[in-house]
């Protein structure tokens, strides 16, 4: 028998819920980036599982998408993460909160 | 078919373990290598499904381009290896595994409510073709042009958005 799409879904939101504990726990910002990655990759599992469960491929294409969104986002995210070090000497986003009122 | 289920399994607890340990490690560049484990066995689990562009971009673009920039700002900022890596603040962690927890039960109550495997017509499981580079190719430079041209925009807006961020500052 072929393998049950809820297994990809079990899979993936699983992954899912790590990467959400991750960024909601984690003090580094280069590791709460990584937790979004996580993120972005289990959303990303669960459009191929339901493309090849719908024979249609345009599930992939916008994992495509997302991809370059993610690589966009990581560029950017990381540029900003040197800013702030060079700014506060650190990356602790606990101790970063000029944002904060 | 035995041998679909146990790469399967085998792929799903690889990248299920490397997920909790990018999570928990104290050492981002550990963490890193963790992600890139977790980015190859889902690239494994792509070829499962038959999306083998999507498998072949996932190891060039993550596992190598975006991991590679990760690694590269860390070993820039050299961050301290910290002793407490959680959040020190109780009521922020104990939400969060609450959140966590309630949000996957949900999700998994889901999945097993909808069972979406019930409603699969078997002609669609039979012929499964989705994923050659040739049919996401002939898709992406006919049907959705316009979001491919977007998509290299952005990642020129974003490249030089990360110049601006990244360059000194001028006094």
């Amino acid at each position: 028998m072929h393998i049950q799409i809820e297994y990809y879904l079990i899979l993936s939101a699983f992954m899912f819920i790590v990467g959400v504990v991750g960024v909601l726990t984690r003090r580094n910002a280069i590791v709460v980036f990584m937790s979004i990655e996580l993120m972005l990759n289990s959303a990303n599992l669960t459009m191929v599982a339901f493309s090849s469960y719908l024979g249609n491929a345009v599930g992939q294409l916008f994992v495509f998408f997302v991809m370059a969104v993610a690589a966009a986002e990581a560029a950017v995210g990381l540029a900003i993460i040197i800013a702030l070090f060079r700014n506060k000497l650190t990356i602790n986003i606990d101790e970063l909160n000029i944002l904060k009122w | 078919m035995l041998l679909e289920v146990i790469i399967f399994i085998t792929l799903a607890l690889i990248a299920a373990v490397s997920a909790i340990l990018v999570v928990t490690r104290s050492n981002p560049v550990i963490s890193a290598l963790f992600l890139i484990l977790n980015f190859g066995a889902l690239a494994g689990i792509y070829l499962l499904l038959n999306a083998q562009f999507i498998a072949v971009a996932q190891v060039i673009v993550y596992a190598g381009a975006i991991m590679v920039l990760f690694l590269f700002v860390i070993m820039l900022l050299r961050p301290e290896n910290e002793k407490k890596i959680f959040s020190s603040n109780p009521l922020i962690k104990t939400l969060a595994f609450v959140i966590g927890g309630v949000v996957f039960i949900q999700l998994i109550y889901l999945i097993f409510i909808v069972r979406p495997s019930e409603s699969q017509s078997p002609e669609v499981a039979q012929s499964i073709q989705a994923g050659t580079v040739e049919k996401i190719g002939t898709l992406l430079f006919t049907e959705y042009i316009l979001p491919f041209e977007a998509a290299g925009f952005l990642l020129l807006a974003a490249t030089i958005g990360a110049l601006v961020l990244a360059k000194k500052k001028f006094e």
